[in-house]
């Protein structure tokens, strides 16, 4: 078996008295997608922030092969240009076009030149689709269009991991489906993902192995076969049951609430 | 009252118009200054708003407390108090301005205690998710304020700056108290050495006038320029 | 030490001109500010002109200028003298800001507020009276407080004509003394006291009346 890429090894983090995460290690391997399911406010954003050090662990350590993200002594922010992210209400930078949203971070993070910067993001751009909204502005967007620019923004940094929080909940139901469909053209490219989401068919579809996260443990784990036919834990099944009963087949559109009280 | 009205009615037109031709370059003289001030307080008082803004915004202690009290102090006292302190009190310390210079630092550190007020609000209302999506693509903390944070609040600040600068136009006029011969200032010394009460004073608010309505649509026309679809704010700052 | 406290004690009687200044500005000043707010949105149109010329040419005029103007026109064509000249001048301006303050809060309120008071048969004056006025006073608070600060401070330009406030007698006892710094430092501190003392009471009211939309 090939060497896990991003290692999280038992990870704690609370938040005042209430402990969000109380031990949490998934280990990820190069090419592999891992969907992360779980009711909300279960610290599933929390684990994706633990993982880049936006919210650093109180405990635990994470690896991106053999650099420990958690050592004090670690350049974080070149371990976050080789991580990208992904967030549920796509914080593009308000200021910019599509286009310069994909470029900032190649100019001022990568230091390239202007003219290459920008050659890079109309690529970016046209590998999401949006090669004719370059020059439009965030606000100009749809949530979905939004959402890809957002990826486009993460890819241009040529990262070697991407996270997803929950990237199509804050979405109109039509539109989540151009969102899902880079998702799966990523993953068939071979990106590493690890993504929150409560999109069953895209979990059933592109990963290879689905945690389901609840009071801040792995309460089960397992390829998506057996999670959906056979899951070890009864509160699995009940957890997908409600997912389908309540939300239908979009997934957990009460946590679109969640993932603002993280911030 | 009867006679005052009738020698108000009695004014030699004819008479007034042609004073007031000759009084105008040195309106004039007074106008350039006036505008001299104000731009050179206006920049001064940004440069010192925006560190100002950053230090109450992102620091706790003594530093915090410097600046607010700086902000607060300077907010809650007359700008003619602030003039007088610069002018007349320091010197008494042994610090010595010409009245120009005292005139633009008084209005310098008083503009940019109020600018500094604007660019918080602006950095305040920038929501967290842009600071933390700038931080996930490996910016410095540093990086993120200057490239997403900082454009964004000056954008969302300029309304209020617009006003600003409509405001210190008008507020230039309090150096008379200092005898520096502005626009105001040249219009109350005429005053007083022709013994004419309208004329002068009236000429000196209609060119008032035309300066504020100029600026009010050029300022009209940069927000329309740097327009940015999603970061329209409303206007705010000091009303002028 | 000795002579700032001096000058405390020689400048504070003023304190009483300086908020009467302010507090008779203001109250005259909300009078025909919201007068010209109201003629501006739902008077006759030479009302309507007549307001927005006189807040765009007053806004647009330095404070120093207006009390010139005031002043030489009530003195020579009323024979008005002192601090009424002041309070006059003071009012002038302030109504024009406050007009535009209430003309805000007013248009805030939206056509639902109007349309609702004539359903129910009430007269155009008296929907203005009981239904838009109490509610625009109440949106207006916030601003309104913002604005009592200024004409507390600008009332130091009322020195300029002559009325002896506290400014004027921080400068009074400065020039006697030859020794100007602790004159204005205790002025500048009364100002000061004088805002954050406005501020909480107009903190307080605006919580007291907050209008939930
Ligand atoms: N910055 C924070 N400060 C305090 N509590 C927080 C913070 N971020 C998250 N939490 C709390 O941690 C819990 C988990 O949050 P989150 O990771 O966002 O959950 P999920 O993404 O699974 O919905 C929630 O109860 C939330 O209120
Ligand atoms: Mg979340």
């Amino acid at each position: 078996m090939t060497e896990p890429i991003l290692r999280v090894e038992n990870i704690h983090k609370a938040y005042g008295p209430t402990e969000v995460l109380r031990g949490v290690s998934v280990d990820v391997r190069p090419g592999e997608v891992v969907v992360i399911i779980g009711p909300s406010g279960t610290g599933k954003s929390t684990l994706l922030r633990c993982v880049n050090q936006l919210t650093p662990p109180d405990q635990g350590r994470v690896w991106l092969k053999d650099v420990e993200l958690t050592d004090k002594r670690t350049d974080i922010n070149k371990a976050r240009e080789r991580i990208g992210m992904v967030f549920q209400d796509f914080n593009l930078f308000t200021h910019l076009t599509a286009l310069q949203n994909v470029m900032l971070g190649l100019t001022k993070v990568k230091r390239m030149k202007p003219t290459a910067a920008r050659a890079k993001a109309v690529m970016e751009l046209e590998k999401v689709g949006l090669a004719d909204k370059a020059d439009l502005y965030p606000a100009e967007l749809s949530g979905g269009q939004k959402q890809r620019a957002a990826i486009a923004r993460s890819l241009a940094m040529d990262p070697e991991v991407m996270l997803f929080d929950e990237p199509t909940s804050a979405l109109d139901p039509e539109l989540i489906g151009e969102v899902l469909e880079v998702m799966q053209d990523l993953a068939a490219e071979g990106m590493t993902m690890l993504v929150v989401s409560h999109e069953m068919g895209f979990a059933r579809e592109v990963a290879d192995r689905i945690i389901f996260l609840e009071n801040g443990v792995i309460a089960d784990e397992g390829p998506p076969e057996q999670f959906f036919t056979n899951p070890k834990n009864p509160r699995t099944r009940e957890f997908l049951w409600k997912l389908t009963e309540l939300y239908g087949n979009h997934g957990e559109k009460g946590s679109r609430r969640s993932g603002r009280r993280g911030r | 009252m009867a006679v005052t009205l009738a020698g108000l009615m009695a004014i030699d037109i004819v008479g007034e118009l042609e004073f007031i031709w000759r009084i105008l370059p040195e309106l004039g003289k007074g106008l350039v200054t006036t505008l001299e001030l104000t731009a050179l307080a206006l920049t001064a008082g940004l440069v010192l708003a925006v560190p100002t803004a950053v230090v109450r915004t992102y620091t706790r202690g003594p530093l915090n407390w410097l600046f607010t009290a700086y902000v607060e102090v300077f907010r809650g006292t007359p700008l003619l108090v602030q003039l007088f302190v610069v002018y007349y009190g320091l010197p008494e310390m042994g610090i010595v301005f010409d009245r120009f210079f005292s005139a633009w630092a008084a209005l310098t550190l008083n503009s940019a205690a109020y600018q500094s007020e604007y660019i918080r609000g602006a950095i305040m209302s920038v929501s967290e998710g842009q600071l933390t999506a700038a931080r996930s693509l490996g910016m410095r903390p540093l990086q993120a304020f200057r490239w997403v944070v900082l454009p964004q609040a000056l954008r969302l600040a300029l309304p209020a700056w617009s006003n600003e600068v409509a405001y210190m136009v008008k507020y230039v006029s309090v150096v008379y108290m200092i005898a520096l011969p502005e626009l105001f200032t040249r219009g109350a010394m005429i005053r007083s050495r022709t013994f004419k009460v309208w004329s002068p004073m009236i000429s000196v608010a209609v060119i008032y006038l035309g300066v504020v309505i100029g600026i009010t649509r050029v300022m009209d026309y940069v927000e329309k320029r740097l327009r940015i679809p999603g970061l329209e704010s409303g206007h705010g700052g000091r009303e002028y | 030490m000795d002579y700032f406290l001096r000058c405390l004690k020689f400048i504070l009687p003023a304190a009483k001109v300086t908020l009467l200044l302010t507090v008779a500005a203001l109250a005259l000043g909300l009078v025909l500010g919201l007068l010209l707010a109201v003629a501006r949105i739902y008077g006759r149109p030479p009302a309507r002109s007549f307001a927005a010329i006189y807040s765009r040419v007053v806004r647009s005029l330095p404070t120093l200028v207006v009390l010139f103007l005031v002043y030489s026109f009530v003195t020579i064509v009323f024979g008005i003298r002192g601090v009424t000249t002041a309070v006059i001048a003071l009012t002038a301006c302030t109504a024009a800001y406050q007009s535009e303050i209430f003309r805000g809060a007013i248009q805030s309120l939206g056509t639902g507020q109007m349309a609702a008071a004539r359903s129910l048969g009430m007269t155009k004056s008296v929907a203005v009276r009981s239904v838009i006025i109490p509610q625009a006073l109440r949106l207006a608070i916030p601003s309104w407080s913002n604005e009592a600060a200024i004409v507390l401070k600008d009332s130091s330009l009322a020195s300029a004509i002559g009325t002896t406030e506290i400014f004027r007698r921080a400068q009074q006892i400065g020039a006697a003394n030859h020794d100007y710094l602790p004159a204005f430092l205790a002025c500048g501190l009364i100002y000061f006291c004088l805002t954050f003392l406005t501020n909480r009471v107009l903190d307080y009211v605006q919580k007291r009346y907050r209008l939930k939309l």
